[in-house]
Formats: C-alpha cells, sequence, structure tokens
C-alpha cells in the first residue's frame, strides 16, 4: 500500500485557531481531500475547530472535496474568502 | 507587475497601464476600507492571502475577461497588509473601444475577484477588537463553522 504525503496548508482565521500554518500529513492511498480534512481535523490539536467542509484548494486550483490526493500535493483550506 | 502588493494602489499607473489610442473608453472599480455598519469605527484592515494563487486566479479572470470581451486591455491589483481606513484595497482597470465592453468586463473582473481570490480580512477597530469578516462583509464566527448563520 502506497502512502501519500501532503502538505497541508492554513490561512488567516484557521491558522489563528490551530496556531500554525502548515503541516504534513500522510495518507494511504488511495485517498481524497475530505480524507485528509479528516486527518487534519482527528490528528490536531484543536483540530476540531475546523468545519468539516472547509473551503479548499489543491495545487493552487479550487476543488470540491471528493477530489483526488497526490503524492506531493499541496493542500489549503480557506476560511470564508473576503477579498476586495 | 504582480497582482499583490504591500504598497499603496496607483489608480493613474494602472489606468496608463490599459490606455491606448484604439480604447474609447476605461472603466475603473476602486474598492475602499469603510467604516462597518454595526461594530463601530474602523482603525484599519489587515489582509492575508494566499499570494501564488491570488497571481494564478487573478490571471485566469483576466484572460477569460479578454476572452470574454476579445478588444479589452485589463490591469487590476489587491492590497495585502494594513489598509488604513479610505484606502484602496483592490483596484481594476479595463480599456475597450467601447464603454459597453469596458464597463461589463470590469464589472466581471471584480465580481469574480470576490468570488475567487484567495484573500482575508480582518477589521482592526478604533477600540483594538479585531473582527473577521467574509467577503459579503459578513463577521466570521470565532469557532470552526464556515460563518454565522443567517
Amino acid at each position: 500500500m502506497s502512502i501519500l504525503r501532503i502538505r497541508c496548508r492554513l490561512f488567516a482565521r484557521y491558522a489563528e485557531l490551530l496556531g500554525r500554518d502548515e503541516v504534513t500529513v500522510e495518507l494511504p492511498a488511495p485517498a481524497v481531500v475530505s480524507d485528509a480534512v479528516r486527518r487534519l481535523r482527528d490528528v490536531l490539536p484543536e483540530g476540531r475547530l475546523l468545519p468539516e467542509r472547509p473551503l479548499v484548494a489543491v495545487n493552487q486550483r479550487h476543488v470540491l472535496p471528493g477530489e483526488p490526493l497526490a503524492d506531493g500535493d499541496e493542500l489549503a483550506l480557506f476560511p470564508p474568502l473576503a477579498g476586495g | 507587475m504582480p497582482y499583490c502588493t504591500t504598497s499603496v494602489i496607483d489608480l493613474a499607473a494602472l489606468i496608463d497601464a490599459v490606455a491606448g489610442p484604439e480604447c474609447g473608453g476605461i472603466a475603473t472599480f476602486v474598492g475602499t476600507v469603510r467604516c462597518g455598519e454595526d461594530d463601530g469605527p474602523v482603525r484599519h484592515i489587515e489582509y492575508s492571502g494566499y499570494e501564488e494563487m491570488i497571481e494564478a486566479e487573478f490571471a485566469g479572470i483576466a484572460a477569460e475577461a479578454r476572452a470574454r470581451w476579445p478588444r479589452t486591455r485589463t490591469a487590476a491589483r489587491h492590497r495585502i497588509g494594513i489598509v488604513l481606513l479610505g484606502e484602496a484595497s483592490i483596484a481594476v482597470v479595463v480599456a475597450a473601444p467601447h464603454r459597453a465592453e469596458a464597463l461589463d468586463a470590469c464589472r466581471f473582473m471584480i465580481e469574480e475577484a470576490k468570488r475567487r481570490l484567495p484573500v482575508w480580512k480582518k477589521e482592526v477597530l478604533q477600540g483594538g477588537e479585531a473582527v473577521w469578516r467574509d467577503n459579503t462583509g459578513r463577521r466570521v464566527p470565532s469557532g470552526g463553522g464556515p460563518r454565522d448563520p443567517d
């Protein structure tokens, strides 16, 4: 069974809530975005402060929770956007 | 030029960048820091963002605008960092042969920017309280939920 290493980035309020802006998680392949979010909620102190379905991007592209992940992907978790 | 900037937005420079003899109109949108309606006077807003993705998203939005209105020329900037009351946080500038194309493309670009750019703002009030806001101006709750219930 292969292992996917996913670099997870947290922004704005999520980074404040969890006291960090980056963490790498390892997931058994195959895995999708919601698997990585679930892992973050389970393993991080205060991880339950993250919503189950946050806005997400993979490799700088907005995606849905069912998006497949590949080894080395960068997953970003976004609080509600507030540009402008 | 990058779309993100920590400096005051130079609107005249953006207009110069898109102006040309084939353009009969230039539409601009400038978003500015304002006082909130419900939380008292605002001292400033702290903008943060996922800058690599802002660059990619803004470039994509501009390309989509030029594909939809082929005769337009576009420029845009978004401030990152502390933006004082009354200062511009975002500017979108579109030049076109005729006003309808310029106005339509400018409206498209600002609406897509509001919807897609990974930018966040923390309003700092005169009293020192800090409030996260979403792109509708609503206060983001302090817990983990995506937003306050309606």
